[in-house]
């Protein structure tokens, strides 16, 4: 408001109080509506975040996360290695090979020990469905963000194919706790090579009506694009990693930067789009679930017949003091754990670094200047998980 | 487990029936039926066509079926039975319970689920009334601060308004509660009360959300109003009427989709948006502003709103069969006679129920349509919606204006149908 106008209204202002009568004077803030998103709102998950519209413009955004912080990081301080593994994958279970994977790979670089190769490639491929699911269930929540009731049923319904492919080798539908150090817990069963293949197959089959009816439907293109654009250069400030780093444009895979276990034999391409709106961080885990079944059918082709999965590891195991630092690609993007041991069986320290905290920093970034009607589309394709954040 | 009583006996409880009939049968023949006889004695006995209804009346149809008809024939004429059940609200809460049940079992065999299975005996056929029984036993919340004689009135409201709009639905030759002479105008101003009601609703509930969804319904009244009102306007000029039933009756010849296929796909278009389905659920929009303006109902509240969306939705397919579609129109499938060589009275019209057929029919096949949408496609936003209705929708419904009348003054087609 100019100061004219200020002037101007106190001379009103003093005539009707003269008259008697009582005004009050609008200020900025009376324009503004203050909403609170979540935790009980049907458009958050556990997780709340304040914004103040200004008629169907939002123009501040306050996330609040830690509604579901469960101390991970300290448990882990109280048990040794083996024992951290079912509780290390509760933060996100619908990705919980993923999340032991790192925390495997940094113990055994610990401990100075190398997993078999037949359990290398069993371990990819478990992460490679547990992937999968992941990426189905979150699509399944993008498409009922954004009222298509289909995307909703359609991914969680054959989300079951990779969950009975899970259950196959480990025996759990979601908590596996299938990776442990020095290998995975158990070989695959007879058969599992076929059935994975048959799923697979059908599964790619399936992707190109996903892209049918939701990606290439006009109105949810309408919705998406052009909408909470995320430079290249704001997406390397802010940090944010995974699917949304690629959809800017930057194709950073971990699959790829750093290989680990038998990543580096695989043929793949990084996937990425230049648009850098809410429809490319949309695609990108599309393109992804369809890169990931070509993965899939090259380590069943590469993977050795027989041979042993685990290396027997005392129930105790001690490593030298020291420190390691290992980093997977799960459905979120990077996700590392820096372990500090001090030479005894339980690690002196845990860190969980979680590619749904990094995401999630570019929301209010995102988020302030767009309308109430792209907050689901820009909340959800941010590919965060409450959960996984809050640790 | 045993659920009998330790001390039972079958005798015993046979005996108990059998007092109890016993007593039934003295009070009744002792008190209550000289009381029956005493009141009708003094009370003026009422007419139903020709015959005075009294209580013999009842034991000689009992004897002679055939003397029912003309009784049920003086009823079914009556306007309190044309409003309240055959052509009127009845049978549009008939059609909107059949309506929600079809939608459930269609979209789910959509989504690859099975969708209501277990209420009845076949597919879930009862699921509705399990759900209108647990809604009627639920505690109706009102939130505190929300103005209480409009949280109630306005649900109360919202049915009744659907259940005006069902009157001047013409369902077959005659079959109207209210034969207007500006039917479609009437229809037009009472579909024009829901968004009001909406918003009424949303500011009584004192709440945030239902108040944004409030304002939401009323930005797609000013979006979708004009092209509905404009897209009928062609039928009108076809027809040269704007009574429903002569512009069913003027297509005898041909359906006017034939002519107006544009204009019944801005009418079609415009009524998803007037019935707030996907993809216009804006005002409803779950993962932005709640439920919208539904957001504190609650129990019987939130039940009689769905009651009025689905009547609702009938009042709007039934309009489009009735301006696109020939309404009532169709091929004779029925026979002329029901019972061969029958000479007696007869309320049984081949005509009648032939159109109540079709018009039936041509109703399901157009709801049908309307919850297609909302397997396939995503909520559009606001800004869309309103680009949407203003620029294309308007230009499309001119577009057509602009070709009927084309062709009327060309003389190829004759204002007030083909004579």
């Amino acid at each position: 408001m100019s100061k004219e106008y200020d002037r101007e209204f106190e001379t009103k202002f003093q005539e009707t109080t003269r008259l008697g009568l009582e005004v009050v004077k609008e200020s900025e803030e009376d324009r503004l509506m203050t909403l609170s998103v979540g935790p009980q709102h049907p458009g958050s998950g556990h997780f709340r975040f304040t914004i103040k519209v200004d008629g169907d413009y939002i123009v501040y955004c306050d996330p609040d996360p830690g509604y579901v912080h469960r101390g991970e990081e300290k448990m882990s301080e109280y048990r040794n290695f083996i024992q951290n593994i079912p509780h290390l994958e509760r933060p996100v279970i619908h990705d919980s090979t993923n999340i032991t994977y790192s925390y495997s790979l940094a113990v055994e670089e610990l401990l100075g020990i190398e997993v078999p190769r037949r359990g290398q490639f069993i371990r990819a491929i478990a992460s490679e469905l547990n992937r999968q699911v992941y990426t189905l269930y979150w699509l399944a929540i993008y498409g009922i963000f954004l009222g298509h009731s289909t995307m909703f049923m359609w991914p969680a319904g054959d989300r079951e194919l990779f969950i009975d492919l899970l259950t196959a080798l480990s025996g759990a539908r979601v908590t596996h706790a299938y990776n442990i150090p020095g290998g995975v817990r158990n070989d695959a069963p007879n058969g599992f090579k076929e059935k994975c293949l048959q799923y697979v197959k059908y599964f790619e089959k399936r992707l190109v009506e996903y892209e049918d009816i939701f990606y290439n439907n006009p109105l949810f293109r309408q919705r998406t694009e052009n909408v909470g654009i995320l430079t290249k250069e704001d997406a390397i400030n802010l940090g944010v990693t995974g699917s949304v780093l690629r959809a800017s444009g930057i194709p950073y895979d971990i699959r790829k930067v750093e290989p680990y276990d038998v990543y580096d034999e695989i043929d793949f391409k990084v996937q990425y789009m230049k648009t850098c709106d809410s429809f490319a961080r949309a695609y990108v885990p599309f393109l992804d679930m369809r890169e990931s079944c070509n993965i899939i059918k090259q380590l069943l082709d590469k993977m050795p017949d027989s041979g042993e999965v685990r290396l027997k590891l005392q129930s105790n195991p001690k490593g030298q003091p020291g420190e390691s630092y290992k980093r997977v690609e799960s459905g979120r993007g990077a996700l590392g754990y820096y372990i500090v041991s001090d030479g005894s069986p339980k690690p002196y320290r845990v860190k969980i670094s979680v590619g749904s905290f990094r995401n999630i920093l570019a929301l209010p970034h995102l988020l302030i200047g767009s309308k109430l009607g792209d907050m689901p589309s820009i909340y959800w394709a941010l590919n965060y998980w409450p959960v996984e954040a809050d640790r | 487990m045993a659920t009998a009583p330790k001390e039972f006996r079958f005798g015993n409880f046979v005996a108990s029936i059998v007092w109890l009939v016993f007593w039934i049968i003295i009070i009744v023949t002792l008190v209550v039926l000289p009381l029956i006889f005493v009141i009708l004695f003094y009370v003026p006995l009422p007419y139903a066509g020709d015959e005075v209804l009294t209580p013999y009346l009842f034991f000689s149809m009992m004897v002679d079926p055939t003397r029912t008809v003309p009784i049920i024939d003086f009823l079914i004429h009556t306007d309190l039975f044309r409003a309240a059940i055959f052509p009127g609200f009845a049978y549009a809460a008939f059609i909107a319970a059949a309506t929600i049940y079809i939608e459930r079992k269609f979209l789910a065999k959509m989504q690859l689920r099975t969708g209501p299975f277990y209420a009845g005996r076949f597919e879930g056929i009862l699921q509705l009334i399990a759900d209108g029984l647990k809604l009627i036993s639920k505690e109706v919340i009102i939130p505190s601060g929300a103005d209480k004689p409009l949280f109630w009135a306005t649900p109360i409201i919202f049915v009744a308004t659907a259940a005006a709009a069902t009157a001047l639905i013409p369902v077959a030759p005659g079959w109207v509660a209210s034969d207007l002479d500006v039917g479609i105008l009437a229809i037009f101003a009472i579909l024009g009360f829901f968004p009001l009601l909406a918003l009424l609703f949303s500011w009584a509930s004192n709440s945030k959300y239902p108040f944004i969804g409030g304002l939401r319904a009323l930005h797609q009244l000013i979006a979708f109003e004009i092209p509905f009102i404009l897209s009928a306007l062609p039928i009108v000029l076809l027809s040269g009427s704007l009574n429903l039933s002569e512009m069913v009756e003027s297509q005898y010849l041909f359906w006017f989709f034939a002519v107006a296929p544009i204009s019944a796909f801005v009418f079609y278009i415009s009524s998803l948006a007037e019935l707030e389905r996907v993809p216009f659920d804006l005002p409803e929009a779950e993962s932005e502003i709640v439920a919208g303006w539904l957001t504190e109902t609650s129990g019987m509240i939130y039940g009689l709103i769905q009651l009025g969306t689905y009547v609702k939705l009938y009042v709007l397919a039934a309009l489009f069969v009735v301006l696109f579609l020939g309404g009532w129109m169709g091929p004779q499938i029925f026979p002329q006679e029901l019972i061969p060589n029958y000479t007696g009275e007869k309320i049984y019209n081949a005509t009648v129920v032939n159109g109540i057929f079709w018009f039936t029919l041509k109703t399901f096949g157009m709801i049908m349509l309307i919850l297609l949408p909302r397997g396939i496609n995503p909520r559009i936003r606001i800004d869309i919606l309103l680009h949407t209705g203003w620029y294309k929708l308007i230009v499309l419904a001119f577009i057509n204006i602009f070709i009927v009348l084309t062709l009327i003054y060309g003389g190829i087609i004759t204002p007030g149908g083909l004579q």
